[in-house]
Formats: C-alpha cells, structure tokens, sequence
C-alpha cells in the first residue's frame, strides 16, 4: 500500500481536508478581526446608493424591466458588493502574505497547491456572501422581498464570487507593489461593473454600446443573478450560466498553473 | 543508516544570471548537529530554500532521509521544520494562533495542534504571551516564535536559518541550551549562523560555503585542530612599558597592562606562563583573543578553494 510519510491515503485525504480548513478559518478570522476596514465601508456604500440613486432620482426614472428602479438596482448592487468584496479579500490577503513572506508557511508545508487555492477562494466567496448578506438585509428597507428562482440566485452569487476571488488571487500573484493591487480594481474592475447593467438595462442603450456590453463579463452576472431574483435578463440564462461556468474553470486551472510553477512565489 | 540530507551537485543560478550554488554535494547524518557556514551571500540561504522547496533548483539532487524533495514533495516536507532568517508570520495574528494555524497546515487536528503549540511556546518562555499579537513581542521573542511554529509538527530535522540573529546572549544561550535538548531527543538540526561561537558550542560536524562552492566539510573537532595559531589576551598585575621577549613566542604589549601572546601550532601554553615568572611578570588572567572557530573561518574563505572533507562527506 502506498503511504505518504506513513500516512495512508485515507489519513492523508483527512489531513489535507484539515490543512484546506485551517487556511479558510484563517482567512476568514482575518476579515472579521478588521470588520471595520472589510464589511463596514460596503455596506455604506451600498446603503447610500440605495437612497441616492434608488429613492432620490430612482423615483423620476420610473419603471424598469417591469419593476420600479429601487426593485431593478438591488440585485445588480448585491452583485456589485459581492464580487467587489470577494476580489477585494484575496487580492489583499495574499498579497500581504506575499509581502511580508508569511505566505512561505504555508509553502514548506505539505499542502496541495490546489489546496491553497481553494482556502484562499473559500475566503473571498466567504467575504463576498457575508457582505451580499448584509447587503440584503439592507435592501429590505427600501425594497420589497423578491425570489423568482433560488437556486439560480445561490449559484450565480457563489460562481460570481469564486469568479473574482481567483481574479484577486491573479492580480496577487502577478502584483509587486501595493499599487499593483488597486490598479485592477480601479482602472478595471469598477468600470467594468458600472457599464455591466447594475444601474440600466441594457435595452436603453444605443446598439454599438449594447453590443460592446455582451464582452463584458459582469454583465452576465449581473444579468443572471437579477434573473434569479425578479426573473428579468437582458441575456439568455443559459448563455450566462455557460460563460460563469466557463470561466471559473479557466481562470481556476489558470491560478492552479500560476502556484506550480512559482510564479512570484518561489525563486 | 540513511542520511537526513544528500545533497548531490546542487546548482542553483538565479534569474538575473547570479550563480548562486556551483554543484555542492554535502551529507548530513542523522541525529547530528550540522553547521552551515558562509559569509553572506556565499549560498547557506539557496541551499536551505532549495531543500525547504521556496528556491527552485537549476540541477542537482536534494534527499531528505533517502526521499527526493521533487518527487516525494508531501513526505519530505513532513520531516522537515524551517526557521527561516527573516521574521514571516503575520505580526497581527496572535502567537497561539500562528503556531496553531502552522499544525493545521501540516494536518493535526485542533486539539493536537493547541496541546503542541502550548508545549513549544511554554518551552521556549512565551507562553505567557500567547494571547498577544505577535507584534508586541521583543526581537529575540519573535525568533523564538520561529522556532516554536516550525517544531509544531515534530519534524525529524530542523532546519534554522541564523536563529539568533539580534537576540541578547540570556535569550541567545537558553535558545542554544533548548537546541541542544530536541538534539539529544533525537531532532537533526541543521544551524547558519554568523555567531561562530554559537556554531563551535553546538555543532558537531561542519561545512563551510564560499562562492557557492563547499570548501570545508569536516568535523568541528577536527576543523579546530587545523588551526595553526592562536592568540591570547594577558592581563598582567605588572606596568610594563616595552613587551618582554619570550624566546619564539611573538608577543605584543596592548597597553601598559596587557601582553598579546600568539602560539603556533605544537607550542606550549606553560612555557609561556614559566617564561613570564622568570621576568617578574604575574598573570591576573587569560582569555582567546577570538574565537578558534572565527580564526579559521577568516583565514579559510580568504585563499583560493581548497576542499578540506573527511568521512564520507564530499
């Protein structure tokens, strides 16, 4: 039989569910140890746009999709909070940990790369849902309840964050600067989440706009999480499921290849 | 016996094009207590990246007790403790919950790893401030922390990486005193350190890197015994002002007070000491004027590569 360091594969499979556990309480110990830094400032946000934009100018839009504004924006600002909060966690988590090398306990020790990889992926979907939560929460204040499909709404939301955690473990592993880890999020990733339909529908924009959106990613996202909860898309199901999937298992085989070969890890 | 290290032709060039390593072959048995000297930069921290696997090797063999670091990656890494030069754990986390957290990683429950963690830090006089973060702790703490994370899983050997760098001597010799108990327990340890008095007390066997290249693999013992002069501080009860003449002896006068004495190779201390009462001249007391092991060190990595090995050891 064959054993690792006397361990047989059984116990290895145990201690490597054990080492994966370790790595996801640690990260989630770690955004609640600084809440004020991780879940306040959200859930602010989040808060002011739903009385800004939803109440205050919401209510001169008038209707959309069927559902007045404040019902139209509030998935597509969940959403917003969510992939927002999950790229944040990891993005910053591993980079410090890269910085300040302690990122090398974890690399003498006997754990799988694909191990570290999904620790650090539980933590940022952990972060995104638990801000998406609160968000919730808060949209009940100024919106009505709303579940047209669960099951699509809990698995956009959990492919949406598992989607962007691995794009914050990317930027991580490629950033050499603290500068490097707020360019993407700034000069990328917001634009991208604002021209991706939270706001608008994308039938109010001109066709070359309409058809520049179809490349943005969040725009499927944000499209089939609304879809979950008011059964309203600008874009096939489907078609959004099929590219959510699709590229969570790019960009996760991607990060896996990032950590065997060292990149920025291992001299 | 199986080695706990084989090291067979290690080259390391980084991708700068610097060469870091120049095919060092090296065994460490078990159970010893190896040092690995060098000036900085000469490959003591490569070759302990390559064996840790945070350095990737550009050829050659690493074996941790007969397995190969590349391919049996999970049982290498499980008999292996590292305590590297820099401080790297989180300095916001709490001390318990850095060596805890490092048992998880290696897979021991949470009660395992809490019992562990509680021994180590009790041991190495920090559990009083376990429930601190780590930054509130002094220099030498923080290295003790290091050295309590990476024996949480009980490695078979225990790789330090200048462990006490910055640490005052009371720290500095109760760490020496705690090394030398996991040793006797059974724990290989290997040990870089810029402290040679350090190396001498504890180290049995010894290789000495320059320029990526072994040029001393010897045992400590025997290493000493090359050496071929020493040099010895006297204080005197006497005011002198020209240094007396001691026959072959080359004598120095430091001040009034104090006579430099150097022995060759073969020359007798007593001699000395007869040579001194014949002149009138007491001896208050006597000490080396640098460490034997410091002597050698400077006069062996300032001549062109001369490998000095014994046993099996290349």
């Amino acid at each position: 039989m064959n054993t690792y360091g006397g361990r047989t594969r059984t116990m290895l499979n145990s201690y490597i569910f054990i080492a994966y556990q370790t790595i996801v309480i640690k990260e989630v110990r770690r955004f609640l140890r600084i809440w004020v830094q991780t879940l306040v400032p959200p859930v602010i946000t989040i808060a002011l746009y739903f009385v800004i934009f939803g109440n205050l100018i919401g209510s001169r839009i008038g209707r959309m999709g069927g559902y007045s504004y404040m019902e139209f924006i509030v998935p597509g600002l969940i959403m917003m909070a969510v992939i927002n909060n999950a790229y944040a966690n990891v993005v910053s988590s591993f980079f410090s940990q890269k910085f300040q090398k302690s990122i090398e306990e974890l690399l003498v020790a006997p754990v799988p790369n694909y191990v570290i990889l999904l620790g650090f992926v539980t933590g940022g979907v952990a972060r995104g849902l638990c801000v998406g939560l609160i968000a919730s929460v808060i949209s009940l204040i100024f919106s009505g309840v709303h579940m047209y499909n669960i099951f699509i709404t809990i698995i956009v939301v959990l492919l949406g964050s598992v989607v962007f955690s691995l794009g914050g473990f990317i930027n991580a592993v490629y950033a050499r600067n603290f500068d490097d880890i707020s360019i993407i999020p700034t000069f990328v990733l917001t634009p991208l989440i604002y021209l991706g339909g939270v706001f608008y529908s994308v039938d109010t924009l001109p066709p070359l706009a309409r058809s520049i959106s179809q490349f943005n990613p969040i725009f499927y996202m944000v499209n089939a999480f609304r879809y979950g909860i008011l059964g309203i898309s600008d874009v096939s199901i489907e078609l959004s499921m099929s590219l959510l999937t699709l590229l969570t298992v790019v960009m996760f085989t991607f990060s896996l290849r990032l950590l065997y070969t060292g990149k920025g890890l291992r001299n | 016996m199986i080695p706990a290290i084989t090291i067979r032709d290690l080259h390391k060039t980084y991708a700068n094009g610097f060469k870091a390593l120049n095919g060092i072959s090296l065994d460490v048995q078990q159970g010893d207590f190896f040092a690995l000297l060098g000036a900085n930069g000469a490959g003591k921290s490569t070759t302990i990246g390559i064996i840790a696997t945070l350095v990737r090797k550009t050829a050659g063999s690493v074996e941790v007790f007969g397995q190969n670091v590349d391919t049996h990656v999970y049982e290498t890494k499980l008999n292996l403790g590292v305590v590297p030069q820099e401080i790297n754990f989180s300095l916001f986390e709490k001390v318990i919950d850095i060596v805890v957290t490092q048992g998880g990683y290696y897979g021991l429950p949470i009660k395992l790893a809490k019992e562990r963690a509680e021994k180590y830090l009790r041991q190495l006089g920090l559990w009083e401030k376990h429930n601190q973060q780590a930054r509130v702790l002094s220099g030498g703490m923080k290295r003790r922390l290091l050295i309590a994370r990476a024996l949480v899983h009980e490695p078979k050997l225990l790789i330090l990486d200048e462990p006490t760098a910055g640490v005052d001597i009371e720290l500095r010799r109760s760490t020496w005193e705690f090394l030398e108990a996991i040793n006797k327990a059974g724990t290989t340890i290997i040990l870089t350190t810029h402290y040679l008095e350090e190396a001498e007390n504890l180290c049995r066997n010894i290789a000495m890197i320059d320029k990526g290249e072994i040029v001393v693999n010897t045992s400590m013992k025997q290493l000493l015994q090359t050496l071929n002069k020493e040099l010895f501080v006297l204080d005197t009860y006497n005011h002198m002002t020209t240094a007396p003449i001691l026959n072959d002896f080359s004598v120095k006068l430091v001040d009034e007070n104090t006579l430099e004495v150097g022995l060759d190779k073969g020359q007798n201390l007593n001699e000395v000491f007869q040579l001194l009462s014949d002149k009138q001249i007491s001896v208050k007391s006597m000490r080396n004027k640098s460490n034997r092991l410091e002597q050698l060190f400077v006069s062996l990595l300032h001549k062109p590569a001369e490998v000095v090995t014994t046993g099996a050891v290349q």
